[in-house]
């Protein structure tokens, strides 16, 4: 085990794939001797060289069309876009091209291609670039969407998508970037579509993602404080998404909340509630709660952002005053 | 064959005969299976749009017989003649626009995204101007993996006005991708006149100097301007001298789509595109070369007879099984979200 920060594992998992896999190529925005904007890929350009890690220009269009065109002839790209919010720019490529090709074509294409991107709030860059985006990707039919919460979940997770044979929207959250963490030594790979459960308790489960997952840790600690004990999931993969584990820890303790960095409306803690209200009622001891960033865009001010977010005291209140 | 080559031909003086018939062929293939899927429109049985690409043969027809089998096509939703024009099966791609299980692509994707991998149709893209960047990666993938492939894009008009089409050609260039991108300048945006919404006369030649390439702009009617054009810029790229834009002026001898009469065009315009209709043209010119009118004859009524087999599949085929709907989401080969 060694320690590593978040950003380090990230450039970690793709370093190691693109040793193991000649065909794996690396392209964006500032990638190459900048080595990325949130120096989450230093050294790859040094390392594998200018054609495997390649710089664009701001053009996120031809950024993800580059990418399809090529895992469909071979190549096992991934590609960056600096800020999730910038998806948008590039919507066309990524909702209508990437995600529906495989299937209006009846499956005579793959598209082994990751999208990487930088997401979520708590660094006051104000409402377009602090989106947490993870919802879009759910939404679409055709791709699927990671958002790991930890260094050693970065790296597993990663390669994992990158060797995945479909599409992945693989979300780095930016307030994560400088967490540290034991990453295990060697090849690591985390299996796509697998839940974690962190912390088991008796009395509710808390389910969360990506920044949230430590935000929750820490108030399944303070709950404990006052008799609450909590099961904390880590819900790593919204597609495929292991509903398996979230069920089973929902019958578990009777009570479900969801942690969830995104505005209010159709956020993926909707979904799981959904599932979890279809498919487990009668093990309910009382009502799902969704605990999300208001239906605003994120505002930039430091008092501003950290009142909107989901905060650990808010998790804890929420979580004390649903359970009395 | 006692066919005499006319030396003072206009264009393509140097086409041997037998690419002459190729091309004459596959431009009589490409209109009658357009005129069928027009008929069998009217007879309700495509159902959805259908975008025809009735009078603009020549120019499928002079690339696809300029490129490599194992080169890239990618075209858009007026798509039929570009994806058949690679060697796709005509029954296959008649039964995809029936909405049968023996299409194409099994009733998934229908008209608009006619695809077949194996002969190099990398696909018909509905969203306009999407697939300019999608042809530049497959570019890309060609020129890192040094496989000589070389990728074909042909888009319309239209096009030249949304934002991937310069995003793809200034990556193109400062990638140096074995790319063409071919426009084929209809004169309309769906239903507008292109020069009413358009800075400049010539929608892509007069851009591409924007992007440091020659301005090229070709009589898209005339299949062997088109296949000179195509040997000499798949050639280019082939070289790994980089990308080129061709404009091919040519015309929709019917509206936008299925259901677009054209009643916005003059008169006067249509009848002048009619002259200049390239298989009309192609025939003369074949005769006045001295093919025999048999042979020309002959031609004509194989295709036919291809239409007319294509057709009895496509009509014959069971409707599209509803098993197809949760088929090929993922790599798999099912659609499951969850565990």
């Amino acid at each position: 085990m060694a320690e590593l920060s978040f950003r380090e594992a990230i450039a970690a998992a793709i370093a190691q794939e693109m040793a193991r896999d000649p065909m794996v190529y690396f392209i964006g925005e500032d990638v190459g001797a900048a080595g990325g904007v949130f120096k989450a890929t230093v050294g790859l350009f040094e390392r594998f060289g200018p054609d495997r890690v390649r710089d664009t220009p701001i053009s996120e269009q031809a950024i993800i069309g580059a990418a399809m065109g090529a895992a469909m002839t071979g190549l096992r790209p991934v590609a960056e876009i600096m800020f999730s919010d910038f998806l948008a720019t590039c919507w066309d490529m990524i909702a209508n091209q990437v995600a529906k090709t495989r299937y209006m074509t009846d499956g005579q294409v793959s598209l082994p291609l990751v999208i990487r991107t930088a997401n979520g709030g708590g660094t006051r860059f104000g409402a377009q670039h602090s989106q947490s985006l993870e919802n879009w990707g759910m939404a679409v039919p055709g791709l699927k969407v990671v958002a790991p919460s930890n260094p050693a979940d970065a790296k597993g997770l990663l390669a994992a998508a990158i060797r995945d044979p479909d599409p992945v929207l693989f979300f780095e959250q930016k307030s994560l970037y400088g967490a540290k963490g034991e990453v295990p030594d060697g090849e690591h790979v985390e299996p796509l579509g697998t839940a974690k459960v962190l912390r088991e308790g008796k009395h509710c489960t808390i389910v969360a993602l990506a920044a949230m997952v430590p935000k929750a840790m820490q108030a399944a600690d303070r709950l404990e404080e006052m008799d609450i004990d909590a099961t904390v999931v880590d819900v790593r993969c919204l597609v495929p998404l292991d509903t398996a584990t979230i069920l089973g820890e929902v019958r578990k303790t009777g009570r479900l909340f969801t942690v969830e960095e995104n505005p209010r409306l159709c956020g993926w803690g909707a979904e799981i509630a959904s599932i979890v209200a279809d498919e487990c009622f009668d093990d309910l001891d009382g009502p799902i709660v969704r605990i999300t960033t208001p239906h605003v865009p994120l505002p930039a001010a430091d008092v501003l952002e950290d009142a909107a977010m989901p905060s650990t005291e808010r998790i804890v209140e929420t979580v004390k005053g649903s359970m009395r | 064959m006692s066919t005499r080559v006319d030396k003072a031909a206009p264009a393509g003086a140097d086409i041997d005969l037998p690419t002459r018939l190729r091309l004459y062929q596959l431009m009589v293939e490409l209109r009658d299976f357009e005129q069928r899927a027009y008929e069998l429109f009217l007879e309700n049985l495509v159902r959805g749009t259908s975008h025809l690409a009735l009078g603009q043969e020549a120019i499928s027809a002079g690339y696809a017989t300029a490129m490599r089998p194992d080169d890239y096509t990618f075209c858009t939703y007026r798509g039929h003649g570009h994806t058949l024009a690679r060697g796709a099966s005509m029954a296959a791609a008649m039964a995809e626009l029936l909405g049968r299980g023996n299409g194409m692509l099994h009733g998934k994707g229908g008209s608009m995204h006619l695809t077949d991998v194996k002969h190099g149709a990398m696909g018909s893209y509905a969203i306009v101007g999407a697939h300019l960047p999608i042809a530049a990666g497959a570019a890309w993938s060609a020129q890192v993996r040094k496989s000589g492939q070389v990728a074909v894009c042909f888009f319309g008009d239209g096009t030249t006005n949304i934002g991937a089409f310069h995003e793809a050609l200034n990556l193109a260039v400062v990638w140096k991708l074995p790319v063409v991108f071919v426009c084929e300048n209809n004169q309309y945006m769906e239903y507008t006149p292109i020069r009413s919404v358009t800075a400049v006369e010539h929608p892509a030649a007069d851009r591409a100097a924007a992007y440091g390439l020659a301005s090229i702009l070709i009589d898209g009617n005339d299949a062997d301007v088109v296949y000179e054009m195509a040997r000499q810029t798949i050639g280019k790229a082939r070289a790994g001298d980089g990308p080129s834009l061709v404009e091919a002026l040519t015309y929709r001898h019917g509206g936008h789509s299925r259901g677009d009469p054209a009643k916005y065009r003059p008169e006067a315009e249509v009848r002048e595109w009619l002259e200049r209709d390239p298989v009309k043209r192609y025939r003369e010119r074949l005769l006045r070369l001295g093919v025999a009118e048999a042979e020309v004859n002959e031609i004509e009524t194989r295709a036919q007879q291809k239409i007319d087999a294509a057709t009895d599949d496509a009509r014959n085929g069971s409707p599209a099984p509803v098993e197809e709907i949760e088929r090929q989401v993922w790599s798999d080969g099912g659609a499951a979200w969850r565990n």
